[in-house]
């Protein structure tokens, strides 16, 4: 073994350099922010889901001792509305968004009609029991469908039957004639439903306004600094991006909510621009639960079909996709390209199409949450994959199997609007989940059971998703209307210390810690030695931020490109020392020697050093190691695997133990197995906790009926099993690391697994399919229905 | 979340309390584990002017069995009882439901008076505290008094408790050879409160069941006993189909609520199936 093997960072399991901060109560979150003379914002929210407003009167809460100032929509029109950056399938006209407070009309439970400005927080809370609001009630609509329906209310003048937009992929005529023309076709209606993200950390803003220069300060607990700055000044202040700086204190937890730009943030500028002091605004939980942006919320019509002996020929889809009472940033593509471009999962399927109506409806927005559009594709085809095994009569396994997209057909064209799949090699990956769980013997003990009068089902899912979306043209194409590139600079201090900053920010993912695994192999250097600064658009070239799954992928390929062209000028500075030919240079273990004299070198520290004071640069060259990459990739990645659970259920009660857990995974390359699997697990308990727990209810009347977490069944770790996590690795061709992305991919494997698992318990009962989450007592209803 | 403005006072005793109780009149409230109050004031839905803790207050604290009662001080916290070797001993059934009731961080602060007072719908205890057919010792202004268990709840969070009264101490029986007592519980996934808790105490003599409690909570607006359940275990042997037959009687004369995780239909059959959970370990527990 080489000493370089021996100290290799990359593909050790090192704790996150993130959490001692962290765990030890050190953490900087936004609502530990304090500035001098800071006031605090409270929000008067809607009670009705949709409602004119006729007046507000806010005086007796400005007359309320150490109320600052009360705001109302029509106050902030100088600005705009928050703008819509991916506003896919083309838009007629009826792109509608929300304004920092409401003008004229509600139309969601929970969205702002006045802002109260305070000394303190309980003051601003006070207050807003002082203002009067007289409203006038309107006809509400909750349901996705039913919001297309003639005679429904409609939310927007420009947007006829609440459609935001008509979109279709694949081919509906073959897809037709392979439906009409098969021997067997099976056909569903699934429920994805709407769920809170729910991070630990509620979102919120703090804005600061310096007048001498116009420079505002942003702090908000943001996955997208960058965006957000870029957003907030082009878009809704109409000032030049300069004249904001965005920072992001730790975060925590985001789950794709705090993608976004939301109304706090710019209610929070305006009012620290007009009182030249700064505000504060940090949401409670339920205001979290009301206001910040929910997920899913598909109502899907769906027909697989094929042919007898197990083969799939056509997959048509008509998905209604409620995106909440206006567009929150990237909700559209989520719905649609995110979405629609991988419902065939990892089957190879000739005739696809698929329809989605994306509606407006009086709830809150909804947009992006961890997985974005692919645990909605791959819960789909993962239940039809089901439905047509039992149809069949076939093991699902098999029928999986069968219907695989082959190795040697990678990269692969879907026929659905992505570039190809990069690569993928399903089959391995089923076969280690299906004997890590015992699969043969698990069916016998299944039957065995059976004869007892006990319930256990045995869940399959194989999955693939799409990580760190690019390249950029693509994403365009798809009416995503910035960049999918990434940024590092990496800087060579002069004591030999690196120092990287990022377009990627974690808020969880690790990101410290893999990225400085990375350049410490890559320069030889003592991973100590590597910092990673993120999170503040002073300081750090532009980027897209993290969600996506997209920070190794594309951001660490940045950075790691930037190494490299550090370690190209330490060659050419290393031959001018050594009065060698730069071709002659060899970069290694943290040291650059002469080809075939390991004696003649320098190390990594000298040449930093001497480039770092850079008095006898060779000709033409700059002084410092200072290199930065905007990484555009050429495509996306495309990590996959299997899911196998198994439960139980108890037919008295319709309980549901959930046994056992198995995960087979390929992410591509790992850097890191602990933080890989910290993030598998993750996400696989928000996947169990969709098909068991976690449902957004809206009434009829528009009143959000889970929200607080006493209703909203977020699951602890007592209420989660072990898991087994394994992995195949077939490594991403898309960039030099070679790896795929893991952020997701426990969320997009499971649901599908855990459901498929309790339909399969409950199959001596006739049951077919189960909406989610499976309840006990909906689990209790089937197994009583068809007894 | 955020309460209204309020005043807080800290009693270090009953008498103290009671004295801050008279002095503040209608608007003061006694806080103990703050765990059901709380919640409740920020959201608004309660607004004390003047809250008077009594989490300190010595003479609430202290578990004591004498002769046939154990006598727990209604400041006691969940996790105390639950860890007392001589609720475990006594009275079982009271260590087993406290144990279960939310998460640590609420058996830390929640007490045994708190949950009384406060008579939550799906409180654990409420039920426990009927089917033992318990007792509390109250104290006001005006001297002591017992309430039996059986005139304690009297409504959905109301019960006989006067607004100038404090819980001091929770009696129940000790459960002695030939008596069992158990508690059945179906948890709400979020809060971990009952969606339907069914606590049952059983005597037998002889191989028959001689007299029975059985009590409901969580399913309806009050923790209610089932008194057709109890008439008809009395003189069976307790076997698995006595409590069954027994227990199917339990729950058709309440009224329910409904949520979002457990509709009324549900909340009526499992009143039933865990009626048969309790009665049963109750049973194998008095048969020793
Ligand atoms: C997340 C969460 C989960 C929970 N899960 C459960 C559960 O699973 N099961 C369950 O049963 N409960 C549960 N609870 C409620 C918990 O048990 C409460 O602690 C309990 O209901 C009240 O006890 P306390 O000491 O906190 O009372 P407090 O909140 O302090 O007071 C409640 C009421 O009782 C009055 N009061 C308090 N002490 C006395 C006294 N000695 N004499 C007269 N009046 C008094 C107060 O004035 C107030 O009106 C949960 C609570 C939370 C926050």
């Amino acid at each position: 073994m080489t000493a370089e093997a021996t100290t290799r960072m990359v593909g050790r399991a090192l704790k996150r350099r993130e959490d001692p901060q962290l765990i030890t109560g050190h953490g900087n979150f936004l609502d530990d922010v304090k500035l001098n003379g800071m006031t605090h914002a409270a929000v008067l929210r809607s009670p009705y889901a949709h409602a004119r407003i006729r007046s507000i009167n806010t005086s007796k809460a400005k007359a309320l001792p150490g109320v600052v100032a009360v705001y109302v929509g029509t106050d902030m029109t100088d600005v705009n509305p928050l703008p819509c950056a991916w506003p896919a399938g083309g838009f007629k006209n009826n792109l509608n968004t929300p304004r920092a407070i409401a003008v004229d009309v509600v139309r969601f439970a929970g969205e702002a009609v006045a802002v109260v400005i305070a000394e303190d927080r309980y003051i601003a809370r006070d207050a807003l029991d002082l203002i009067d609001v007289d409203y006038e009630p309107l006809a509400v609509v909750v349901d996705p469908e039913k919001a297309t329906h003639p005679g429904a209310p409609q939310l927007h003048e420009n947007a006829p039957n609440n459609i935001v937009v008509e979109w279709n992929a694949g081919n509906r005529d073959s897809t037709n004639a392979a439906v009409a023309n098969a021997q067997v076709v099976v056909k569903e209606r699934i429920v994805n439903q709407r769920l809170m993200p729910t991070p630990m950390e509620t979102r919120g803003s703090i804005a600061s306004y310096e007048s001498s220069t116009g420079e505002f300060t942003l702090w908000s607990s943001s996955q997208a600094p960058h965006v957000h700055r870029l957003l907030l000044t082009a878009f809704v202040f109409g000032i030049p991006e300069t004249k904001l700086r965005v920072i992001a204190p730790n975060v925590g937890g985001g789950f794709g909510q705090k993608i976004f730009v939301y109304q706090d943030m710019v209610f929070c500028m305006w009012a620290a621009r007009k009182l030249g002091r700064p505000v504060k605004f940090v949401e409670d939980r339920s205001e979290n639960f009301k206001s910040s942006s929910h997920g899913r919320d598909h109502v899907t019509d769906v027909e697989i079909c094929g042919t007898r002996d197990g083969r799939v020929t056509g997959l048509r889809i008509k998905t209604y996709a409620g995106l909440g009472a206006y567009l929150s940033t990237i909700a559209p593509g989520v719905a649609t390209t995110l979405y629609g471009r991988i419902v065939t999962g990892v089957y190879k399927i000739p005739n696809v199409s698929i329809d989605v109506i994306a509606t407006y409806t009086n709830t809150a927005m909804v947009d992006a949450y961890r997985g974005a559009g692919r645990p909605e594709a791959s819960y789909l085809i993962e239940r039809m994959m089901d439905r047509w095994a039992a149809e069949l009569g076939m093991d699902p396994a098999e029928v999986r199997r069968i219907n695989f997209i082959q190795p040697h057909e990678f990269p692969y064209n879907n026929g659905l609007g992505l570039l190809p799949y990069d690569s993928g090699n399903y089959a391995p990956a089923l076969d280690k989940a299906l004997a890590t769980i015992g699969y043969a013997d698990m069916r016998r003990e299944q039957a065995e059971l059976r004869k007892q009068g006990r319930y256990l089902g045995i869940g399959i899912s194989s999955y693939v998703e799409i990580c760190g979306v690019a390249p950029t043209a693509w994403a365009n194409g798809q009416g995503w209307g910035a960049g999918l590139w990434e940024s590092a600079n990496v800087r060579i201090h002069l004591t030999g210390q690196v120092v990287v900053t990022t377009g990627s920010l974690p808020h969880g993912q690790g990101v410290e810690t893999t990225f400085a695994q990375i350049v410490a192999d890559e320069l030889g250097v003592p991973y100590d030695n590597v910092l990673i600064e993120h999170s503040d658009t002073a300081g750090t070239p532009f980027g897209y931020g993290t969600y996506g799954s997209r920070s190794l992928a594309v951001g660490g390929t940045a950075m790691v490109k930037s190494v490299q062209k550090i370690k190209e000028k330490a060659k050419r500075l290393a031959a001018h020392l050594l009065e060698a030919n730069p071709d002659d240079m060899v970069f290694a273990d943290g040291k650059v020697h002469v080809k075939g004299s390991p004696d003649k070198s320098k190390t990594f520290g000298e040449i930093a050093l001497y480039a770092s004071v850079g008095a006898s640069m060779p000709n033409g060259e700059e002084p410092f190691l200072d290199e930065t990459t905007y990484y555009d990739p050429p495509n996306c990645t495309f990590p996959f695997g299997t899911h196998i659970c198994i439960v139980e259920v108890t037919p008295e009660t319709g309980a549901i133990e959930l046994k056992r857990y198995v995960g087979v995974d390929d992410v591509g390359n790992i850097i890191n197995p602990l933080i890989v699997h910290g993030q598998l697990h993750g996400g696989i308990a928000q996947g169990i906790a969709q098909a068991l727990f976690e449902q957004a209810v809206y009434d009829d009347n528009g009143q959000l009926l889970s929200g607080t977490l006493m209703d909203y069944a977020v699951p602890t770790a007592a209420m989660l099993p072990n898991y087994e996590i394994d992995h195949t690795v077939t490594p991403s061709p898309v960039n030099p690391l070679g790896v795929k992305g893991a952020g997701e991919a426990g969320t997009i494997g499971s649901a599908q697994c855990v459901m498929n698992a309790i339909i399969d318990a409950l199959s001596p009962f006739g049951v077919q399919h189960m909406q989610m989450p499976a309840t006990p007592e909906r689990v209790w209803k089937a197994m009583h229905a068809h007894k | 979340m955020i309460p209204a403005a309020f005043q807080y006072v800290k009693a270090n005793s009953v008498a103290e309390a009671l004295v801050l109780l008279q002095q503040h009149g209608e608007d003061a409230k006694l806080v103990a584990g703050g765990h059901s109050l709380l919640p409740a004031m920020k959201l608004r839905l309660s607004q004390p002017t003047v809250l008077i803790d009594i989490a300190a207050a010595n003479d609430l604290k202290g578990i004591a069995v004498n002769g046939n009662t154990l006598s727990i001080g209604a400041g006691e916290t969940y996790h105390a009882i639950a860890s007392s070797a001589a609720v475990k001993r006594t009275c079982a059934i009271v260590a087993d439901c406290v144990g279960q009731i939310g998460d640590i961080q609420v058996r830390n602060a929640g007490t045994i008076g708190g949950a009384l007072a406060h008579a939550d719908p799906a409180a654990d205890l409420t039920a426990v505290f009927l089917a033992l057919g318990g007792s509390v010792s109250v104290a006001s202004a005006s001297g002591t008094r017992q309430i039996a268990a059986d005139d304690m709840f009297v409504a959905m969070l109301t019960t006989a408790l006067d607004s100038g009264e404090i819980i001091t101490t929770v009696h129940v029986p000790v459960i002695g050879a030939g008596q069992g007592a158990s508690y059945a519980k179906l948890k709400h996934p979020a809060s971990r409160y009952a969606i339907v808790g069914v606590a049952a105490m059983v005597s037998m003599s002889g191989g028959k069941i001689t007299s029975a409690r059985v009590a409901v909570t969580g399913a309806g607006p009050q923790a209610v006993r089932q008194t057709a359940t109890e008439q008809a275990l009395i003189g069976t042997d307790g076997g698995d189909a006595a409590s069954k037959a027994a227990a199917s009687k339990a729950g058709d004369d309440m009224d329910y609520l409904g949520d979002i995780h457990a509709s009324e239909e549900y909340r009526r059959a499992m009143v039933k199936v865990y009626a048969a959970r309790a009665i049963s370990a109750a049973v194998a527990q008095a048969r020793g």
